[in-house]
């Protein structure tokens, strides 16, 4: 009897303690991330006007008694309607997607170097990619600044190798945007691939070698496959944030590399046209969230078949 | 066929290396450069500090990169509150109302462009100063709430995925011993989480100290944080002393992942060799 009072007692606080463990951070998160989105919504078919904040505001009491919501969808229509950004959206899931190819590329056979690596040097090898990481992205980016510059060491080199007889436009280029896109975000490629090469049971490629496959075939018909999931992975690390970076356009690109991101801010800062810029940023969100699903769509398509 | 298969791997590895490394290694080698253009070697009077002294002369910088620490230890310990709640409620409380909301709140500050996220606060920051007049103006702590609401997400994967290993029988057994949840929480399940949690504020207060996106939208005059200065800089030009700063922050992570890898590989040989004592132990 006392045992049992004993647990209703601790029950309630149980409930308390766990009502306060879920809407903490429920109510954080709500807040700061969730309420965020639909003022930006809210300000996408707003207007601009001279005051600050320089937007019109959506809901207006018309008369004591009447509430007037004025949605503007001219945003929307200027947006889809004008070239320029319409370009710039091409432009930066091009470049996301060739910078994601090209890390892919080079990402994979290093993962697989360091998952097929010995103990000791595993953990160095993983260390090593991980380390650029906790280094300034800012600074990693700010790097290839003076490496690429027309009097830097790169032109440096090709000039003292006598393949250029002039310092080659280096920076401000589509070039350069690819390089510090593959640059920064090679980590988060290799380490999800890492992990899924590692997970790999060698004796299934023991058993094709014995059954005669080729290690060429071999790694087409069962390494590749099975770590489908790490691929996916690495793939969507990479190409998301990519779509809309920011700093690596800015830095390193021309105009001729125009990217949303960029445009968003530009947009936001330089013209201080809020509703335009909430009304791409809405867009851009919308395209995001689209890869996603349909990836989501071909990865579960795929675990299902044989 | 498998010598050139392995060939292929190995210079993979030595070009991707290189390719990460190169850039960082020359920053840190023209930080000894004297002359002013950046990437012109001046063979005469380098290598020098000269630059090194400039900047811990440079009340800017400093000023910044004590605005910079601040802000990502304070961040980064409320991050690890929130999202260690967040980890448990995820992984401890799998029926909620609203839990599918809450799943997909914790996730998606981690992929979305950071362009949104920056771009969403600053609107939701100048409506509550309209509404409820606070926060008055942006500063510090708008910098500082921003960044906890997207590093609590990392936090949330490293705390959870470590939570999900922890073995439910060891805080079983001291409910029935009588111990109420809060204690069972705080002498059994957050040692045994320790490690994730550590992991989890380094991860917290590296992601803001590295910010800029997200900072330059909430941030105010007279908050400059280190990232922001720098790019400010960095945008006029290559300059030698943000390659000295550079050689610094470079040094300091340098040390604290070396001391930490040093560490975790002599824990997991400590670990092999306890397991391979108990194994010949056991008849």
């Amino acid at each position: 009897m006392i045992r049992s009072l004993g647990r209703i007692g601790r029950g309630g606080e149980a409930g308390l303690g766990r009502w306060f463990v879920i809407a903490l951070p429920y109510f954080w998160l709500a807040l700061f991330f969730l309420v965020p989105f639909l003022i930006v919504l809210k300000i996408a078919f707003s207007n601009v006007q001279l005051s600050m904040p320089p937007v019109e505001p959506v809901v207006t009491w018309a008369t004591d008694k009447v509430l007037q919501v004025r949605l503007h969808f001219a945003n929307f229509a200027f947006v889809l309607g004008d070239s320029l950004y319409l370009a710039a959206f091409l432009n930066s899931i091009q470049i996301a997607a060739i910078s994601t190819l090209l890390a892919l590329l080079l990402g994979y056979p290093m993962a697989y170097g360091i998952a097929r690596a010995s103990g000791t040097w595993r953990n160095i090898l993983f260390l090593f990619v991980v380390l650029p990481f906790f280094t300034s992205f800012l600074l990693r980016v700010y790097a290839w600044l003076g490496l690429l510059g027309r009097n830097g060491p790169v032109n440096g080199l090709l000039l003292k190798l006598h393949l250029i007889s002039e310092p080659l436009q280096l920076l401000q280029t589509p070039f350069a945007v690819y390089l510090g896109m593959v640059y920064s975000y090679l980590p988060f490629m290799v380490l999800p691939l890492y992990s899924a090469i590692e997970k790999l049971d060698l004796t299934l490629l023991e058993a094709a070698a014995d059954l005669g496959c080729r290690p060429t075939r071999a790694f087409f018909a069962i390494t590749l496959p099975l770590t489908r999931e790490g691929i996916f992975a690495g793939c969507l690390l990479v190409f998301i944030p990519a779509v809309g970076e920011y700093v690596i356009p800015a830095l390193l690109g021309g105009p001729d590399t125009l990217m949303i991101g960029r445009v968003v801010w530009d947009e936001f800062f330089g013209n201080r046209d809020w509703p335009v810029a909430s009304a791409l940023a809405i867009i851009l969100l919308a395209v995001l969230s689209g890869f996603v699903l349909l990836l989501q769509k071909v990865q579960s398509r795929e675990g299902a078949g044989p | 066929m498998i010598g050139r298969r392995s060939w292929l791997v190995f210079s993979a590895l030595v070009f991707g290396f290189a390719f990460l490394y190169v850039p960082i290694v020359s920053m840190v080698i023209y930080s000894f450069n004297a002359s002013r253009l950046v990437t012109v070697w001046d063979s005469v009077n380098s290598p020098t500090v000269a630059w090194y002294v400039e900047l811990f002369s440079n009340h800017e910088v400093l000023d910044a990169a004590r605005l910079s620490f601040q802000i990502a230890s304070v961040n980064a310990t409320g991050a690890v509150i929130l999202g260690t709640l967040a980890a448990f409620a995820l992984e401890r409380y799998t029926r909620f109302r609203g839990r599918a909301l809450f799943q997909l709140l914790t996730t998606a500050p981690m992929v979305l462009p950071e362009v949104i996220t920056g771009l969403s606060l600053l609107l939701l920051f100048v409506a509550l100063e309209q509404w409820v007049g606070w926060p008055s103006g942006r500063g510090a702590t708008t910098i500082t709430i921003a960044h906890m609401t997207f590093s609590m997400a990392y936090v949330i994967v490293v705390v959870q995925s470590r939570l999900a290993t922890v073995d439910r029988s060891l805080e079983e057994a001291a409910m029935d011993l009588g111990a109420r949840p809060r204690k069972v929480f705080f002498v059994i399940t957050l040692p045994l989480i320790a490690p994730a949690i550590a992991s989890g504020w380094i991860l917290a207060f590296i992601l803001s100290w590295d910010d800029i996106v997200i900072t330059s939208f909430v941030s105010g005059p007279g908050s400059t944080t280190l990232p922001q200065l720098i790019f400010s800089k960095v945008r006029l030009g290559v300059s030698p002393d943000i390659n000295a700063l550079a050689t610094i922050l470079v040094l300091i992570v340098t040390i604290g992942v070396s001391v930490l890898g040093y560490y975790m590989i002599r824990r997991d040989r400590r670990l092999l060799r306890e397991a391979q004592a108990v194994m010949e132990a056991t008849p």
